[in-house]
């Protein structure tokens, strides 16, 4: 280890007296004093209890409602016929009520909800493609072996999109209807612009043919549509041509898999510009018809659908209000042991 | 050069000797030839070798030197570089081989044009190479405790695997079964056997949660230490400016250990006192001179040393008085050594003396009028009072540390015979009147006395010699019995005292050392009133002490005293052992390491001190008077006892509580980032799946977080290196290992578990219903992932900020730059670019954009480290404030450093 150094002389192995080997660099020594620490720690807590009371006068504006339709109303012929796989091919339609006290104010946001299923289960996840989402034509007609057992159909044929994700893909469908004191009017919802950006513009793509002339049903001519659902993919959305292959809305919702068990996925936003939802939704009756198709009982789930207006940290969310409060609340009260102790012994 | 055994090579001036070789002739008369060891031993003096008489008439002659056909018998290949024995059978006769004929590998030829050489042993077998790579490997007590942690936090791996597999077994058998409709692939589930999926999510999560055990815990450790090392081979204030010597830390891997030391034992020569040895008194039949204060002056002797002082010009009286026992006692000193001359020119005597007592009595007599010129192995040439007088040598019966003397036989020009010997006055005065004049005055005492000798005894014990000597087995000891025989009846010269003074700063430094609790024990081969005086003038020993034990090697023998041994003397204040041999040095470490637990550190600087150094847990080396075997295998070296102090209270406490901080940090870190795929499990059916992205996974440990807490270990003091000299006490913490133990560990444990709870579950609670405030949602385990590891991120961030005490600039470019590296990285992972270049591992395209733009998962963040943050701020502070240690109420006091 002992460098002998090229200088000549006397002193030619002193060390060099540097700073920063003698270990007297320039430093600042914060200490942990009773003037530093109990400032900090009021403050603290009066940040955090502040924050939350802001939060909760904040969440107290926004409102939420949530429906579960799962066996509600007459969803629950429904329920008993979908439990049967055997009916998978027939549709089921059904309706619930459901009344507003009081007008949701500004962007109204409606959402589906499912509980207890797990879209987080790590075979779950892996299982999909996303080179093929991306329009990949090699991918396309060759999909990822992570998307077995959902990769070929019985012919033989790609499944597009593959991979369990999209195989499960919710597909219950919803028409919100106001029941004014006069008539019976259907909410006009918009079904597009309910991604992130980056996923509708970058992360999904349907595959790029050179020639642009054909459908895209001819794009995706030698695919399979996955097992599980009633039309292919192509054809999702049957009213906006612009909204169908691995760009529709639902399904890039849908491929956004949720964290935990218990999710809502958007499903529209209200349009706003039609009377008399220019406000939001008025308070008053209302129902959902529902076409029934996703069947929940295998597993015990539950659907729902949530309608709810956003404040300027998202939806409406209790928990953080009241943990900002809490944990305001349990630094003030250590704050104020620390200075009983620091009162009673330090000094 | 494919140099085998039995070649006979020649070497040249200025060459390395390549193998083990027998010399055989060489350029310099009498088979002659230098050497210079500096490579084996490090002595750096040069080193006589010479052939034979019947192989160096061998010559440079070819054809003979081909011809030759001796056949050598020797010992086997070992490791001791000061012996050799052999036997030569050549021409029916047979020769003595030692040392004193071989060349070793490493050495280097000096002053000798050629030299003709048989090879003994070569490559591996040469005595350099069986040397190598013996020294026992040392691991530190924090070393043990890491390794034992480590298999601690499998154990627990193992655990949370079992706990997860259970958590799967009950969670397929329960609800998987149910969703086995979109998990058609499973065939361990549709065959219902939960049990062997459970087995798989085992495995799954041992892979998970392997980050728990951090391999680059080690890499770090070792950074670590190393910067540590640099450090001490960087310190001015260790550095001996008198002799060009910096400290040098020789390992890197004990550093921290130097925190903890218990027990010091120290050799006496050379590490307490300077081993410069000054001719200061001696007693001529019964008569002593060097007690007055007056100057001397040599100029009656033109060979005299300028350097050379005596405070008694009686003594020169004498001399001119021409008295014959002072003449012969100056005789003596001059002819029995084995100083080397080197004459560069006319009258510039320079002697290249093995040990320095050694050469400051040859250099007193040659002041004095007796001037050893020059030798040859046959004969001395001496100029006694300016006339030339040569003595014919006959034998030389060697020095070694069990006899303690040696002795020569000459024939003078006259044709007597004489026997000198000198020796250690113990050991001589066994045979004479007991005489103690010196020894109360802490010199080094030698007797010296003399014998006449009749030439038929000594012929007859010659012929014993020569028999003797060309034994294999036993050789040793069949010589000491023939020198024991015949130095017998010696006849009393007088004796001389030889002065070792004090190094600087000693008692300081044992003063200062003995207020930090360390122990210090002298163990000298000294005698005891030497040792003794020693002792009280380095302040070990005062005359209020009463525990005080001093033990004598004599006495040390029986196992079934060690016990009680030790228990006495750790009753006592000071302990001296005096009297021991190097391998009773050994022992006596052993013992106190074996049997008190406590981290032992022997100094010495001798040769003798060698096993002493290679068995405590931290050897340090003296690199001083004689020679370097004591640094060579030592750990740390350093020119001056007093630099100890340094080495101890600054340097290891810093690398103990630094290495102790990194610890506590690393392990806590560690558990916070990988715990929360435990709790995951909860909510994922135990699927193993992971919460992170596999990108910050990889990066975390090594990219994200590594540098501010390797900057913490390099850089940070909690107490300035002035405080540490002042306050000793602030080394106690090190000694009862308070600062990483296994209660600590427990401690980061739990800090790192509670970390990971609230960074799971504090944005479970926030997230699981959350939305955008356009309405979509971000509770997909993309953006959930994004959300915990920036947090996990910022908050240990945060926490090494609060456990740094010393913020240089480095530190706050490492924190800052990490955290600035960590959102530069994920923004380029969630880039557009990369995905649409490999879509398949970059799936987390848009996500930091898309979350890190929100109000709401800014909230959280905060949240999540305040939460995190300040409880352990609040534990840390009434800790400080309510049980102060002294190294906290040091920092509290002491004003931040000015850099000068």
């Amino acid at each position: 280890m002992g460098k002998v150094k090229a200088n000549a002389g006397p002193l030619a192995r002193r060390p060099d007296n540097s700073a920063f080997k003698q270990q007297r660099l320039p430093a600042w020594s914060p200490m942990l004093t009773a003037q530093t620490v109990l400032p900090f720690f009021y403050g603290m807590a009066t940040v955090c209890v502040l924050l939350g009371v802001w939060l909760l006068v904040t969440v107290q504006n926004t409102h939420e409602l949530k429906v579960d339709y799962t066996h509600a109303g007459s969803c629950d012929k429904c329920f008993e016929k979908r439990k049967d796989r055997a009916n998978a091919n027939q549709s089921c339609n059904c309706t619930v009520v459901f009344n507003i006290e009081n007008t949701f104010k500004g962007d109204v946001f409606f959402y589906y909800g499912l509980i207890n299923f797990h879209q987080n289960l790590r075979q779950y996840m892996d299982s999909r493609d996303d080179g093929q989402m991306i329009g990949r034509n090699k991918n396309l007609k060759n999909p990822s072996s992570y998307c077995e057992p959902f990769m070929k159909d019985k012919n033989g044929l790609p499944i597009a999109p593959c991979g369990a994700v999209a195989n499960s893909m919710f597909n219950d469908s919803f028409t919100l209807v106001y029941h004014s004191a006069a008539s019976r009017q259907v909410v006009p919802l918009f079904r597009k612009g309910i991604t992130w950006y980056t996923d509708k513009n970058v992360k999904f793509r349907n595959p790029q043919v050179e020639n642009k002339t054909l459908t895209l049903a001819q794009v995706f001519e030698g695919t399979g549509q996955p097992l599980y659902w009633q039309k292919p993919v192509y054809d999702l959305d049957p009213w906006d041509r612009n909204n169908n292959g691995f760009i529709n809305e639902d399904l890039i919702v849908w491929m956004r898999e949720a964290a935990f068990p218990n999710f809502k996925k958007l499903y529209g936003v209200l349009n706003r510009a039609i009377e008399p939802f220019t406000e939001g939704l008025p308070a008053g009756n209302y129902s959902v018809d529902i076409s029934y198709n996703f069947p929940v009982e295998y597993f015990q789930g539950r659907k729902e659908v949530v309608l709810s207006t956003v404040s300027w940290f998202g939806g409406q969310n209790n928990f953080l209000p009241i943990a900002y409060l809490v944990t305001g609340c349990l630094i003030l009260l250590l704050a104020v042991i620390l200075t009983a102790v620091w009162w009673k012994f330090a000094l | 050069m494919n140099v085998r055994v039995g070649d006979i090579i020649k070497l040249e001036n200025n060459h390395f000797v390549a193998a083990d070789i027998l010399l055989l002739s060489s350029s310099e008369p009498y088979g002659l030839c230098y050497i210079e060891t500096a490579e084996l031993d490090g002595e750096t003096n040069l080193k006589v070798r010479q052939a034979l008489t019947v192989t160096s008439d061998l010559g440079a002659d070819v054809a003979k030197l081909a011809d030759f056909n001796g056949e050598v018998i020797c010992e086997p290949p070992n490791n001791k570089l000061d012996k050799f024995t052999g036997t030569l059978y050549w021409r029916d006769n047979k020769y003595p081989l030692d040392n004193e004929k071989m060349l070793l590998r490493g050495c280097v030829l000096r002053n000798t044009d050629w030299c003709f050489g048989m090879v003994i042993f070569a490559g591996l077998q040469t005595k350099l190479m069986q040397n190598c790579g013996r020294t026992k490997f040392k691991r530190t007590s924090i070393d043990k405790l890491m390794n034992t942690l480590v298999l601690w936090i499998f154990g627990f791996l193992v655990c949370m695997g079992v706990i997860l597999a259970i958590g799967n077994t009950i969670w397929e058998q329960k609800v998987g079964r149910t969703f086995s409709v979109y998990l058609l692939w499973d065939e361990p589930i549709r065959n219902n056997n939960v049990v062997f999926s459970g087995f798989l999510t085992f495995w799954s999560y041992i892979i998970i949660l392997n980050t728990m055990v951090p391999i680059s815990l080690y890499v770090s450790v070792e950074v670590i230490r190393l910067g540590h090392s640099y450090f001490i081979n960087w310190d001015r204030k260790m550095y001996y400016i008198q002799k060009d010597t910096p400290a040098e830390a020789r390992t890197t891997t004990l550093n921290e250990e130097l925190g903890q030391v218990e027990f010091i034992f120290s050799d006496k020569t050379g590490t307490l006192t300077q081993n410069i040895m000054v001719f200061n008194k001696c007693s001529i039949n019964g008569k002593s001179y060097g007690t007055i204060m007056d100057s001397t002056n040599f100029s009656f002797n033109p060979l005299s040393d300028r350097k050379f002082k005596f405070h008694d010009s009686s003594l020169v009286e004498a001399i001119k008085m021409e008295e014959p026992s002072v003449q012969e006692f100056f005789r003596l000193l001059s002819l029995c050594h084995t100083v080397m001359p080197e004459e560069k020119n006319e009258g510039d005597l320079v002697y290249q003396a093995q040990s320095p007592d050694e050469g400051a009595l040859v250099t007193a007599a040659r002041n004095f009028g007796f001037v050893f010129r020059s030798r040859t192995p046959e004969t001395v040439t001496l100029y006694e009072m300016g006339i030339a007088v040569n003595y014919q040598l006959l034998a030389i019966l060697d020095f070694n540390n069990v006899r303690k003397r040696m002795s020569v036989i000459v024939r003078n020009p006259a044709g007597h015979i004489k026997l000198y010997c000198k020796g250690a006055d113990t050991i001589i005065f066994d045979r004479l009147d007991p005489s103690n004049q010196f020894a109360g005055e802490g010199l080094r005492t030698l007797a010296l006395a003399y014998k006449d000798l009749d030439e038929n005894v000594l012929e007859e014990w010659m012929k014993r010699l020569l028999n003797a000597s060309t034994v294999i087995e036993n050789r040793e000891e069949g010589l000491a019995d023939l020198y024991e025989e015949i130095e017998t009846g010696l006849m009393l010269l007088g004796a001389t005292a030889v002065e070792d003074k004090l190094q600087e700063g000693v008692p300081e430094t044992i003063a200062c050392l003995t207020l930090a609790n360390i122990k210090i024990w002298v163990l000298t081969g000294d005698k005891l009133e030497t040792a003794m005086n020693i002792g009280y003038s380095c302040n070990m020993l005062r005359d209020d002490m009463n525990e005080v034990f001093i033990i004598s090697g004599h006495s040390v023998s029986e196992p079934e005293l060690e016990q009680v041994l030790l228990e006495t003397a750790c009753l006592c204040k000071t302990v001296i052992c005096c009297r021991v041999t190097p391998m009773q040095k050994a022992q006596v470490v052993e013992l106190v390491k074996t049997n008190k637990m406590a981290v032992t550190l022997a100094i010495g600087d001798g040769a003798n001190d060698v096993s002493m150094i290679k068995t405590a847990h931290i050897g340090v080396g003296i690199s001083g008077q004689e020679g370097m075997q004591a640094v060579l295998a030592s750990d740390y070296s350093f020119a001056q006892f007093r630099y100890l102090q340094r080495l101890l209270l600054v340097h290891g406490r810093w690398s103990y509580f630094r290495m102790c901080n990194f610890l506590f940090y690393f392990f806590y870190k560690n558990f916070a980032f990988t715990l929360v795929h435990f709790w995951f499990g909860f909510f994922c059916g135990f699927s193993a799946q992971t919460v992170y992205d596999q990108w910050f996974i990889t990066l975390f440990n090594i990219v994200y977080t590594s540098l501010p807490v390797l900057a913490m270990g390099l850089f940070d003091q909690d107490v300035n290196e002035a405080n540490s000299h002042r306050y000793p006490s602030l080394y106690r913490p090190g000694q009862l290992n308070l600062l990483f133990n296994k209660r600590q560990f427990f401690l980061c444990t739990l800090q790192g578990m509670g970390t990971s709870f609230l960074l799971f579950f504090i944005p479970y609670g926030a997230f699981c219903l959350v939305v955008r405030d356009d309405g979509s949602h971000i509770s997909d385990q993309q953006a959930f992932a994004v959300i915990i590891s920036t947090s996990l991120v910022i908050v240990v961030s945060v926490q090494i900020g609060l456990d740094t005490y010393y913020w240089t600039a480095v530190n706050h470019v490492f924190v800052w730059g990490s955290l600035a590296v960590y959102f530069a990285i994920l923004f380029a992972m969630h880039s557009d670019g990369l995905f649409s270049i490999l879509p398949s591992h970059f799936p987390f395209i848009g996500t930091a954009r898309n979350c890190l733009t929100q109000k709401s998962v800014w909230l959280v963040i905060m949240l999540t480290t305040v939460a995190c943050v300040m409880p352990g701020l609040a534990v840390r502070f009434l800790k400080t404030d309510l049980y102060p240690t002294l190294t906290d109420k040091t920092i509290t006091e002491q004003v931040p450093q000015t850099c000068d």
